[in-house]
């Protein structure tokens, strides 16, 4: 681990220790009263439990130009993106993080060129829908893989994440309760329930946490809408193009509009928002990634609608190509942070649970002083 | 300045926690009003910034408090630490009306800390700002703002020129202009002098310039000292400071709260002379802290040096500072700049001294004390033996000064026998009317929002 990120972080750490006062904005500081000192390992955990909600950056009364210079969404974002770096499998590919704005639009020409190549020289002889321009077999031998792959290497390196923020017993409530914050995003409530501030400075709103819903479901909608085309194709034998009132559509229509109206708010606050309150050279990376969702969930909307049109021709081959994209570069890019938030938050529920049932740490804090 | 210099209703000098609950008060009451802050926007606030809690009266559950507490166990508590040197009839009034401004401050942005742990004593008495005292300063700019309040950062008000009983101008500086304004009403709310370390020295001896000063550089107490200089009644002991002992690493402002060191019930503590001078296991902590500010202040340097060993340093808050580390005592004290030999002896001497501590017992007064050494350690009394040894330095840091505005139940200023027709203070700039001495926390906040708000309406309906 870089040690100049960890001995800010812990630098950081020590000082909101002794203060306390953001105690109850978000998961991070009960975590970090819980400690005394700070190892490598907690200050990663800490990092991955931060949703940058910036509450903790407003109140401080020590921000620059005082001298402590605090900036924890700032330290905690450069060390969770370090962090994501480090876990990264195979270890070689770690540094694709550093470019992954670049390399998404890399993958993204990459993946266009194939598809358009594979959709003028191997048009099927019959098919339907979609399947008149490539062939229903093709299509599955080029996903599986490149859905399967990416989710073998996350959970390589999630189980060295695991190991690295001390992770014990993975219990059924903890990953429960993980389930229900990330889908809450209690973290960007800001513990009074106004929300975060992100895009005007110290005022809360819940913009980003909405629009952040909006992707998650937006894209779980997806999800689901494949999931349920794969089945009726299997089981039922049903085969796309599928009309509105089926499943796929009755899912993939709100979920791509959730996807498309979140990604673009997302993207309108990040222009707003203070980069220096993250990880400012992350910031590309990240943007290319919220545009790259919106590119997914605009192409697929926009090639429904255009079914049975010419357009289909060129709107195919970019829909598949940013879907592949993102699939590809899921644990080496912004993708990643879901996988390592639901780790964290788990261990950290976990790491509650023993403490409550020890009551070892009973609080030192709020004994009578100014 | 949005407008022009004659048209403001109500000047508020000032940009802390008084200043902005008269501003809003007066706003919504339809005054147009002005906050000069003499501090950049980066530490606007005062030391209102670096607070942590407000204590409030309720008969019963209120908001994040539990249970109740009355008028007269809050005065009782209040006159506990001040030794009676109370002005009881303020000190009802800042109270009772407590109780109804910890909603007034929801309503107006502030937010506050859930009790996270029932347990605590202050859960009953002090309510807690989520954030801290800066995301309290925050939400009141951004309510003021919206109430059309207008705000001009280093702007420092030099002063106030009085014509009888009535202030018809206000002088400040601004972007390195001189300016003026002639609102029709002016709160000052500039809070104490603490700042000014040569006003300090000339109250209390030279010692004062080794002081560290908690909180905000601002509050140099130049409108206090004009309006003094006219004749404004005065109130409070000048020669009086609150003060406590912090980490002596401290930066010499703004260090807060961080800068709190908890660790003397388990230490001895020694003078640059490596001499123990007070007995260190008094009291619990927090009813000390303040006591020995003023031990350390009578040291020589002004500074003190607390040594634990191994087995006591997990028995207290961490501090922002690590602390110096050694595996001998004359290493440590080496490294500490004390005389080793004399750190020994001194050390020697108190752990001989040292009887049967199977009693310890770290939160409650534990009656382990030492025996036939002076001063004694009449609690928590456990040889320091074990190494490695750990040593921080004490230095004397000034909260706020009491020296003050004397004003009525109504905030006003006076001059003379009468009124001034159109001057009114809160907070600490006028808290010396409340407290002759000592200090009970959470009671400035609740100073400055009770007077805070008394001030703005009779400004703002002077105005009108
Ligand atoms: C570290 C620390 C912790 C504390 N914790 C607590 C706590 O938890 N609870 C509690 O009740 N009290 C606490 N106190 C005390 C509390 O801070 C004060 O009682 C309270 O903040 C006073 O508010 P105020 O508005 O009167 O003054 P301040 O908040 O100090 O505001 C004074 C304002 O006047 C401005 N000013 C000064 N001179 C001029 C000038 N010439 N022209 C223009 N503007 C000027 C300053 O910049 C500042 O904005 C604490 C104090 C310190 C130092
Ligand atoms: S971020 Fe600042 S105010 Fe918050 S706990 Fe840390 S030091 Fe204290
Ligand atoms: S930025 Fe928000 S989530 Fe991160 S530590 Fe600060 S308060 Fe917590």
């Amino acid at each position: 681990m870089q040690t100049d990120l960890l001995s800010e972080a812990r630098r950081q750490a020590e000082i909101c220790n002794a203060c306390r006062y953001c105690e109850g904005y978000c998961a991070v500081f009960p975590a970090l009263h819980r400690e005394r000192a700070f190892s490598d390992g907690n200050l990663t955990q800490f990092a991955n439990l931060c949703h940058n909600c910036r509450g903790c950056y407003y109140a401080c009364q020590y921000t620059a130009p005082h001298e402590f210079d605090l900036n924890l969404p700032k330290a905690l974002a450069e060390l969770r993106q370090h962090s994501w770096k480090t876990h990264a499998w195979p270890r070689r590919f770690a540094d694709l993080f550093d470019r992954s704005g670049m390399l998404i639009s890399v993958g993204l020409i990459v993946c266009f060129g194939l598809f358009f190549a594979l959709v003028q020289g191997m048009r099927p002889e019959s098919g339907a829908g979609f399947y008149a321009y490539m062939s229903h077999g093709l299509m599955v031998a080029i996903f599986l893989p490149a859905f399967l792959l990416p989710l073998l290497t996350i959970a390589i390196s999630l189980r060295g994440f695991w190991r690295t923020v001390g992770g014990a017993d993975l219990r059924l409530g903890d990953l429960w309760s993980a389930l229900k914050s990330a889908g809450r995003m209690k973290n960007l409530e800001g513990g009074h329930g106004d929300g975060c501030n992100f895009e005007d400075e110290d005022r809360f709103s819940h913009a980003r946490r909405h629009f952040h819903q909006a992707v998650l479901y937006g894209f779980l909608l997806c999800f689901a809408s494949t999931s349920t085309g794969t089945v009726l194709h299997y089981v039922f034998s049903m085969q796309a193009p599928y009309g509105i009132f089926s499943l796929p559509k009755l899912l993939g229509v709100p979920g791509g509009i959730l996807l498309c109206v979140g990604t673009l708010g997302l993207a309108g606050l990040k222009l707003r928002a203070d980069s220096e309150l993250g990880a400012p050279k992350a910031w590309g990376g990240e943007m290319a990634f919220v545009l790259l969702l919106f590119t997914v969930a605009a192409t697929g909307l926009i090639l429904y609608a255009a079914t049975g049109t010419p357009w289909v021709n060129w709107l195919l081959p970019i829909h598949l190509g940013s879907v592949l994209t993102l699939f590809l570069l899921t644990p080496y890019s912004k993708m990643a942070h879901g996988f390592y938030r639901m780790a964290a938050l788990t261990q950290e529920a976990g790491a509650m649970r023993r403490a409550d049932s020890t009551q070892a740490h009973m609080s030192l804090g709020k004994e009578e002083r100014r | 300045m949005k407008a022009g210099p004659d048209t403001y209703d109500l000047v508020v000098v000032g940009g802390g926690n008084a200043a902005l609950c008269a501003a809003i008060t007066a706003a919504e009451a339809g005054a147009r009003t002005l906050i000069l802050e003499t501090a950049p926007k980066p530490y606007r606030g005062g030391n209102s910034r670096h607070t942590r809690n407000f204590r409030c009266m309720h008969s019963g559950p209120l908001g994040p408090l539990t249970e109740s507490y009355s008028e007269d166990e809050y005065l009782a508590d209040l006159m506990k630490v001040t030794d009676g040197k109370t002005d009881e009839h303020l000190a009802r009034l800042a109270i009772r009306t407590s109780e109804e401004c910890l909603p007034w401050m929801e309503q107006h942005g502030v937010r506050f800390q859930p009790s996270l742990s029932g347990t605590l004593s202050l859960a009953r008495t002090n309510a807690f700002f989520l954030g801290g005292g800066k995301s309290l300063v925050n939400a009141y700019y951004r309510t003021a703002s919206a109430l059309g309040v207008e705000v001009l950062y280093e702007a420092a008000v030099t002063h106030l020129e009085l014509e009888g009983d009535t202030v018809t101008r206000v002088d400040f500086t601004h972007e390195g202009d001189r300016k003026s304004v002639s609102p029709k009403s002016v709160v000052v709310a500039s809070g104490g002098f603490q700042a000014d370390t040569d006003w300090l020295a000339r109250a209390w001896g030279p010692a004062a310039k080794n002081f560290l000063i908690r909180g905000t550089p601002y509050n140099r107490g130049i409108v206090l000292a004009d309006l003094l200089g006219q004749g404004i009644a005065q109130v409070g002991d000048p020669t009086q400071c609150h003060a406590v002992a912090i980490d002596g690493r401290a930066p010499k402002f703004d260090g807060g709260i961080v800068t709190r060191l908890d660790c003397v019930p388990f230490s001895i503590v020694v003078n640059k002379n490596a001499e123990r001078f007070y007995d260190e296991g008094e009291d619990v902590w927090p009813k000390r802290y303040a006591i020995w500010g003023r031990l350390v202040a009578a040291q020589p340097g002004q500074v003190g040096h607390v040594i634990i060993d191994a087995k006591s340093l997990d028995l207290f808050m961490p501090s922002v500072f690590p602390p110096i580390r050694a595996d001998s005592v004359e290493e440590l004290a080496e490294k500490m700049g004390l005389p080793p030999e004399k750190l020994r002896l001194t050390l020697d001497a108190f752990n001989a001294a040292c009887g049967d501590t199977s009693g310890f017992h770290p939160t409650e007064l534990d009656g382990v004390t030492t025996s036939g050494i002076s001063p004694p350690k009449t609690n928590w009394a456990r040889p320091i033996c074990e190494p490695p040894f750990y040593g921080y330095s004490l230095r004397t840091g000034v909260t706020f000064t009491y020296l003050g505005l004397k004003v009525n139940e109504r905030a006003q200023c006076s001059i003379g026998d009468r009124a001034v027709t159109n001057l009114w203070a809160a907070g600490e700039t006028m808290a010396g009317s409340i407290l002759g001495q000592g200090y009970l926390a959470g009671f400035g906040m609740t100073i400055g929002t009770v007077f805070g708000r008394i001030a703005g309406r009779e400004a703002a309906a002077h105005a009108n």
